[in-house]
């Protein structure tokens, strides 16, 4: 027994890895098991989507007022394709259910950054050789991880709830979820970094309501944009939310779309590329006690 | 290095925050290899920043800091690499296992699975977790956090380990376990423990040298017994039946006795070597016709070194907000 722990004692700490990335699986499965291991958690993520599908996007039917108004079938196509780019209204908003979804997912990845930093497991995490960056790209990753999931049962909600299906190509859907990746990484990368130096979940919740909502609404997720009065319409150019909801309407149900294709994705890149950088690279300023 | 040489060597230590808030105040220490050196302070004296700044958690404003030979700031990974932290929260995950919790500290140190699992199983062993390891963190209680984080702190193999207030809130028994755990360490595995407490009966029994800290300054650093002695010796308390006449110049007089304060009928003497000074002191007494109604000798305490030292007692003083939340959670957590 003795000896046994006098060799532990003097055993020489074993080759470490010092890849600059090591840790981050652990850190990123470590947020994702908090979630998956906890089925409320999982059920109450996965039900948000079905209410705001099956409740707002049913609810809300704007062809019914185009529908019902008793223009011929022509005209009503005509009609709603010259507003939504396509004939179905639900499969317009499904199209921003996806990226809505990942909005909120994504917001909340700062929230687990306040938590870590108030319970001490950030300043742990500090006083290990793990590299800054890496603890900032694990919050990042594992709710991108996230946003993938929900994005994905939104859309297998949407075809079971009527979106349709007669564009669906695998293309389209591959491209879909590398709108969905890039945009999750961006916001996450935006609210990891707005989080970076905070203690306080309430601040955190206030910036989480105030970026988020202007986000949603000022973007082409729920109305069209030709209703909207021209200042808004010059928000919503600049909003990249509605580059991806653009490009994932002309990928998944091949609506005419308000850009080009390639432009929606280079705005989007550029998103994820911009926060995702600069929340590393702000890391090693703001990751502080 | 050799044992002898100094492996935290600390000169001139400075933070301040703000611009304006001194924390940290020119501090000054060095710790031998081996040894257990313990930072006694109220809150708010500095101790945590001091820890913060030598496991580079925070930049240091000025001065000279080298651990394990390395500069903190210069080399922090190096620094980090070498130093093991447990720090005052509680901060393993709670919805993991304690077993799983040792191995994810292993990963953020790039310590390949294939050694982490043993070793994580060693330490586990050693902190009598083993019973407890596939249960989740949250249904442990206090003393097992206590010491999960301990086990965490040593999965790196770390040649010095930093203990921030280690048994904040645990019960007696519970801390007499922990001390017990530390003095292994220090004995079994010679490893260099850096402890900081505002609890003088934990750094009387622990530590090799204590350096008292308050407002940011280090007021003195030495042994326990030296500290004790630096106050003046035993107290001794002689109850004379007669209130006259007024003796004190007599016992003043007596060999080794540094000095004398008249409470009524009692004489309250400070000395050295208060066994053998007190029985001249009854002697001269009666030589004088007078009779002793008692007596008593009394060691000096850190207490008393400590209230010397820094003009006042030592408990629990307002820090700031979040301070004294993370302390009573870390209470609160402690006991449930």
């Amino acid at each position: 027994m003795e000896t046994t722990k006098q060799t532990t004692a003097r055993v020489v700490a074993p080759i470490a890895n010092n890849s600059p990335v090591h840790g981050l699986w652990a850190l990123v499965n470590r947020d994702l098991r908090k979630w998956y291991t906890n089925p409320y958690q999982l059920i109450i993520s996965l039900v948000q989507p079905v209410i705001w599908m099956g409740l707002f996007g049913k609810a809300l039917n704007f062809s019914s007022f185009i529908t019902g108004s008793g223009a011929p079938p022509a005209v009503v196509g005509a009609t709603l394709q010259s507003y939504f780019g396509t004939t179905s209204y639900f499969s317009y908003l499904a199209c921003g259910m996806l990226i809505f979804i990942v909005l909120f997912t994504s917001a909340f990845s700062g929230m687990s950054v306040v938590w870590d930093r108030r319970f001490g497991f950030m300043n742990k995490a500090l006083s290990t050789p793990v590299s800054r960056g890496v603890i900032v790209m694990g919050k990042i990753l594992q709710s991108v991880a996230r946003s993938l999931i929900q994005a994905a049962v939104v859309l297998v909600i949407a075809i079971a709830l009527g979106m349709s299906t007669g564009s669906l190509s695998a293309l389209g859907v591959a491209g879909t979820f590398a709108i969905v990746f890039l945009v999750a990484m961006g916001l996450s990368g935006l609210f990891v970094m707005l989080s970076l130096r905070s203690s306080d979940w309430q601040t955190q919740m206030a910036i989480i309501n105030l970026l988020n909502l202007p986000l949603l609404f000022a973007s082409n997720a729920l109305f069209p944009v030709k209703i909207m009065p021209n200042w808004l319409q010059d928000v919503v150019k600049v909003n990249p939310v509605s580059y991806a909801i653009d490009g994932i309407r002309q990928l998944l149900i091949g609506a005419t779309g308000t850009n080009a294709l390639w432009l929606d994705f280079t705005v989007v890149v550029g998103f994820a590329l911009f926060f995702s950088v600069v929340g590393v690279v702000m890391s090693w300023r703001l990751l502080k006690k | 290095m050799n044992t002898g040489d100094a492996i935290v060597d600390v000169e001139n230590l400075t933070k301040v925050f703000n611009g304006t808030l001194k924390a940290v105040d020119g501090v000054s220490f060095q710790i031998r290899e081996g040894e257990i050196f313990g930072f006694l302070g109220p809150n708010g004296a500095g101790k945590s920043t001091t820890i913060n700044m030598l496991t580079t958690l925070i930049p240091k404003t000025s001065g000279k800091a080298e651990v394990c030979g390395f500069d903190v700031t210069k080399h922090a990974n190096a620094v980090r690499r070498n130093v093991g932290v447990v720090p005052q929260d509680y901060t393993a995950d709670e919805d993991m296992t304690g077993h799983q919790n040792i191995l994810l500290c292993a990963d953020l140190y790039g310590i390949p699975r294939s050694n982490s699992k043993t070793h994580a199983e060693e330490l586990l062993k050693l902190v009598e977790l083993q019973d407890a390891k596939d249960r989740k963190v949250s249904t442990y209680s206090g003393g097992m956090r206590r010491r999960l984080e301990l086990a965490c702190g040593l999965i790196n193999y770390p040649r010095l380990l930093f203990l921030d207030e280690p048994t904040l809130g645990l019960d007696v028994q519970t801390r007499t376990a922990v001390w017990q755990y530390i003095r292994t360490l220090k004995e079994e595995y010679g490893m260099t423990l850096f402890v900081t407490t505002h609890y003088l009966e934990e750094a009387d029994s622990l530590c090799d040298r204590i350096a008292i800290i308050d407002h940011g300054h280090i007021v003195k650093i030495g042994t326990p017994s030296q500290l004790k002695e630096s106050v003046g010796g035993d107290v001794i308390v002689v109850g004379v039946k007669e209130a006259q006449p007024d003796i004190t110049s007599d016992i003043a007089s007596v060999a080794t006795v540094r000095g004398v304060k008249k409470q009524d009928t009692d004489y309250r003497i400070k000395t050295e070597n208060g066994e053998e000074a007190a029985p001249r002191i009854m002697d001269m007494i009666r030589s004088k016709g007078l009779h002793v109604t008692k007596i008593s000798l009394s060691r000096p305490t850190l207490d008393e070194a400590y209230l010397e030292l820094t003009g006042r007692t030592l408990r629990e003083e307002e820090t700031n907000r979040w301070a004294m939340m993370s302390q009573r959670r870390t209470m609160r957590m402690s006991r449930s």
